[in-house]
């Protein structure tokens, strides 16, 4: 029964609402809206709603129009989309009474804005009403046009516009006074025929007149010129006086405001005055006194008050003012900034911004007081005061403020630190005259805030680092023991982890110790304990762990002893789930384990990083940041605000890279003659490139101190060929059927220089790995040529002969062809083989190949294969744009498609 | 010049917008939940200023109601907090000690008003008593 009786009621209740019965009240909608417990509820309810209006609509009943347009406004506010009545506020407005007026127009503002055509519809009936006989009808077309008006409708009802600034009513005088600064906004060029009349305005008595007339004169000021320098002409007596006039009046009841009567007019007017003041001496000259006098009288118990003083500071500050009245503005705001409402020293701080530039000297007298605004509570206030604080630093002040900065690091609110980070970072160095200094601020901030410090000041801290022989050690002991207390500090951790590998044996022999440092005691073991710990701490983050496996096999190299340590932690990672780490892993595996002799000078020291070009990459990289950053026009001091994610700030960075080889660094013995674009490709991988430079520049910045570091990137290439650094005479044991080919320093050993062949016996040629299989049918032919390697700077070709009689010997004839756009210079090619097999190579056609694959350089190989099985042959090739290709090395353990060749 | 004009409850929910620079619909949803959510969080002792895409949002709070007005950067932010404080004043003679409710049932009204002391984002009229004539002269 219940049930029933539930079913019935419902039904009653959804008659009640249903567009059939009479339909509600907008006070009967707004209650059932209300009362809505969910935002289903409330949907079915709107729903019911617009669907008896629509019905409405469709009926054309007018006497229901402005009920049901007063229920879709509020529908509006609510959310849901009320398009459907557009034309319905057109109707209203067009209507005869002025109840249905008033909602149309209303409903024209809140539901239309200036860019939808319909708008254009109102123009005809909005010209109507401007000439109406009803002041308030009038008034409501002017309130319409003020507000949501386009530039063509500007154009067209101007005219009405200029026509009622000289009606009688001052209702309408101020309306349309205020319409016209809509018009000037829009149209700009309309804005000189109001000016005359503007100015006429600011002769009346009538408060509300008065504020219209000056807000227009303001808005024709910037529309226009003609109209700054007539209104200075012309007005400028009319105002000071407005001023004066208002300033002395005694109490008004009708505009009083906490005791001062109208405080709105004040504020106008001294606006007004500023932009008139501005850089003219003579009207400036005019109103000193009556400044002075606001300046002096306006009391400052009370908020309108301090608007006045506020406003009277800011044109003081703005027009061509005397030192007296300099003084006594940078006086009010100094009382303004030790205010204790929270209001008043938030604009304090934002007119001593301003200040600045008037009066510097008198700015820094607060800095204490600006200081303490730093560590308001008020992010608001805090914001202002950093802003501040960074146009106070100088070279004399720096070293306090920048202690202060950096001790309240320690416990500022969390969301303050990335903002006071990056102003510690810029300021720190913007006014490091010594780089112990900058080194020591900077290796607090990564200890206190490393999580915060942004990837391009890392980078200009190593590049310092590397350019100071005489405080590396210094560095690398402080991070050390940095580390050891701040572990949790992304930054610090790469920085640290950088130097420990850099300058690991500084670390540990207490290396160029200051007077001030205490020596600590660091053993090997501990150096890569702490990388190790960093590295098993990080594993989630791709940068970090990759720059501990390398420091890690730097450290592997400094101290030998440790070698076997290092490799079992860089082992661990081979079957790392990120590429870049699993790669590393196995490539770093492969050096220490197989590469002893070259490992030493393969793990050398970075070069010196070339400061100055750097900064000047740096410097246009984050130009061209703020300049794209559009969205944030207050004042950004600090050129370091680099987006997030923006692709464009690793262009400098990686720049940087290229100029490794132009600084004569001491790691290198054979100096570049490549272009920095080649490096690059260079730096990329020899192999990989296609995978690995397209994985840099779609990186966001955080790429750059793993580029820098970067020890091979993706083999991804088919027939990568595989590099190697045995020279042929330390060839002993047979290599497993792993085919490699050498990268080879000829500037390593310039003994070797000359290629020593081997004389092999037989050779077949076949790709891949598969080639014992196929051999037979194959034999005493002549094969096709192949391509033996080929990178996107270098490429070898073979053909292949079989001596006929012997078929144990094959003549290899190798073709290189250059393909970057730089000769490559002192070219040299080496092969190896295993012991079973003889190699003699030719002497080559010659040393240079030219660029862009104009000709190439050839040589012959003979093969004497003692055996029957697989010949592996190892090539190297090396050539002086080649000199970090070391940096680049490819050890791939793993079978690769490389052309073998067998018997 | 005022951008616009929100007035937000503290649960969020919007009691009165006015829009005097262009926003689309969709910015305008856009911008009232990014405000709410900034100054909805603020404490009560912080100052009423917000700074929000390089325009200033001043706010003052009356009782559950956030009157908020976005200006340029360069205007006078204190002053805006005496306009917002002016239009608090003369909806509280109007609706004699106004409340949130009748914000809500007279939403058109509350327009109304705000319709007679700004126009363009400007200030129309700094006194009380002519607001309260003109609305009363216009009743209906």
């Amino acid at each position: 029964m219940d049930t029933v009786e539930k079913i019935v009621e419902d039904f009653a209740s959804d008659i009640a609402l249903s567009p059939f019965s009479s339909g509600t009240s907008l006070r009967e909608m707004i209650r059932a809206i209300r009362a809505c417990k969910t935002a289903a509820e409330e949907r079915a309810v709107v729903r019911r709603e617009c669907a008896a209006i629509r019905t409405a609509i469709s009926e054309n009943e007018p006497e229901l129009r402005h009920r049901n347009m007063a229920k879709l406004m509020f529908i509006h506010m609510l959310g849901y989309p009320t398009h459907f009545a557009q034309m319905e506020c057109l109707k209203l407005i067009a209507a005869a009474g002025y109840p249905e007026k008033r909602v149309g127009y209303l409903g024209l503002m809140l539901l239309l804005d200036e860019r939808q055509e319909v708008l254009m519809l109102v123009t005809n009936s909005l010209k109507q009403d401007l000439n109406h006989t009803n002041q308030f009808i009038v008034g409501l077309a002017l309130c319409a046009l003020g507000n949501i008006c386009s530039a063509e409708m500007a154009r067209d009802l101007s005219p009405e516009v200029e026509r009622l600034m000289r009606s009688r009513e001052v209702n309408t005088k101020k309306k349309a006074a205020l319409c016209s600064i809509r018009i000037a906004r829009k149209v700009p060029d309309l804005a000189e025929n109001f000016m005359g009349l503007a100015a006429s305005l600011l002769k009346e008595k009538h408060h509300g007149v008065l504020i219209s007339a000056i807000q227009l004169c303001t808005e024709l000021c910037k529309a226009s010129r003609d109209a700054l320098e007539y209104l200075r002409k012309n007005c400028i007596e009319g105002l000071v006086r407005i001023l004066r006039d208002v300033s002395n009046s005694s109490y008004a009841p009708e505009y009083d405001v906490s005791g001062i009567v109208d405080p709105f007019l004040h504020i106008r007017v001294l606006k007004l005055l500023r932009i008139l003041g501005q850089g003219d001496a003579d009207c400036s000259e005019y109103m000193n006194d009556i400044l002075a006098q606001v300046a002096t009288k306006t009391e400052s118990n009370k908020n309108a008050g301090n608007a006045i003083l506020y406003e009277c500071v800011q044109t003081i500050m703005g027009i061509e003012a005397t030192s007296g009245l300099r003084v006594l503005a940078i006086n009010i705001l100094g009382r303004f900034l030790s205010n204790r409402d929270n209001n008043i020293r938030y604009v304090a701080l934002n007119m001593l911004m301003r200040a600045i530039a008037v009066d510097a000297l008198a700015v820094q007298r607060h800095r204490t007081t600006i200081l303490e605004c730093v560590k308001d509570a008020d992010a608001s206030i805090r914001k202002r005061a950093l802003e501040l604080v960074y146009l106070l630093v100088n070279d004399t002040n720096v070293k306090p403020l920048t202690k202060e900065l950096i001790d309240y690091l320690n416990i500022a609110d969390p969301d303050f630190i990335g903002d006071l980070t990056v102003m510690i970072c810029s300021i720190v160095e913007k006014f490091s005259q010594e780089k112990l200094w900058y080194l020591d601020q900077m290796f607090k901030v990564l200890s206190l805030a490393g999580n915060h410090v942004k990837d391009d000041i890392c980078h200009a801290l190593i590049v310092v680092l590397s350019n100071t022989a005489e405080f590396q050690g210094y560095s690398v002991r402080s991070l050390y023991k940095a580390l050891q207390s701040y572990g949790k500090q992304g930054s610090l951790v790469r920085v640290a982890v950088w130097c420990i590998g850099e300058y690991g044996e500084m670390l540990v022999n207490n290396v160029g110790m200051l007077d001030r440092e205490e020596p600590i005691k660091v053993t090997e073991s501990d150096a890569v304990g702490a990388v190790e710990f960093a590295l098993s701490r990080y594993s989630a983050d791709v940068t970090t762990g990759a720059m501990c496996l390398v420091a890690l096999l730097k450290l592997s190299s400094r101290f030998p002893s440790t070698s076997e340590r290092v490799k079992q932690i860089v082992a661990q990672n081979k079957e790392n789930v990120v590429l870049e780490l699993q790669q590393r892993s196995i490539e770093f595996t492969s050096i220490i384990q197989r590469h002893q002799s070259i490992r030493s000078s393969l793990l050398e020291r970075m070069p010196v990083l070339d400061e100055a070009s750097y900064l000047v990459k740096r410097a246009t990289a984050t130009q061209t940041t703020i300049s794209a950053d559009k969205l944030a026009p207050a004042v950004t001091p600090g050129s370091l605000k680099l987006p997030n994610g923006v692709a464009k700030p690793t262009s400098a960075p990686l720049a940087d890279l290229l100029d490794l080889s132009s600084d004569g660094a001491p790691a290198s013995t054979v100096a570049s003659t490549t272009t920095p674009n080649d490096f690059l490709q260079d730096l990329l991988g020899i192999g990989g490139v296609s995978s690995s430079t397209t994985g840099v520049t779609s990186t966001a910045s955080t790429d750059i101190l793993m580029d820098l570091l970067s020890i091979g990137s993706s083999p991804s290439q088919n027939g990568t060929p595989v590099t190697d650094f045995r020279h042929p005479g330390q060839e002993s044991k047979p290599v497993p059927a792993v085919p490699e080919a050498i990268d080879l320093l000829g500037s390593l050993s310039p003994a070797e220089t000359k290629p020593t062949p081997v004389v092999p016996q037989d050779m077949d040629l076949l790709d891949g790995l598969s080639s014992n299989t196929s051999v037979s049918g194959l034999e005493n032919t002549t094969h096709p040529s192949i391509t033996a390697f080929q990178s996107a700077t270098l490429k070898i070709t073979f053909d292949f002969k079989r001596k006929p009689g012997n078929p144990r010997v094959t003549t290899i004839h190798a073709t290189f062809t250059n393909l970057t756009s730089s000769t490559f210079t002192d070219f040299i090619f080496q092969a190896a083989v295993p012991k079973f097999i003889q190699l003699r190579l030719d002497p080559a056609s010659g040393n240079t190949v030219p660029a862009n694959g104009n000709g190439s350089v050839t040589q012959g190989l003979n093969v004497t294969n003692n055996q029957q099985g697989q010949i592996i042959v190892e090539l190297a090739y090396a050539h002086t744009s080649y000199l970090l290709a070391f940096f680049n090395l490819h050890v791939l353990p793993y079978p690769t498609p490389f052309p073998s060749m067998c018997l | 010049m005022i951008n616009f004009v929100l007035l937000i409850s503290r649960q969020g929910k919007v009691r009165l917008t006015k829009w005097y620079s262009p926003y689309t619909q969709k910015e305008r949803t856009k911008v009232i939940r990014e405000l709410s959510g900034l100054i909805l969080t603020r404490g009560p002792k912080l100052c009423n200023f917000v700074e929000w895409r390089g325009y200033k949002v001043v706010y003052r709070r009356y009782a559950s109601l956030y009157f908020c007005m976005c200006i340029d950067a360069d205007d006078n932010e204190l002053e805006v907090l005496e306009i917002i404080h002016h239009f608090v004043e003369i909806l509280d003679r109007y609706f004699g000690s106004v409340c949130e409710l009748d914000l809500i049932f007279n939403f058109h009204k509350a327009y109304y008003i705000l319709d007679e002391i700004l126009i363009a984002g400007e200030l129309q009229e700094s006194s009380k008593k002519n607001v309260a004539r003109l609305i009363a002269a216009q009743a209906c």
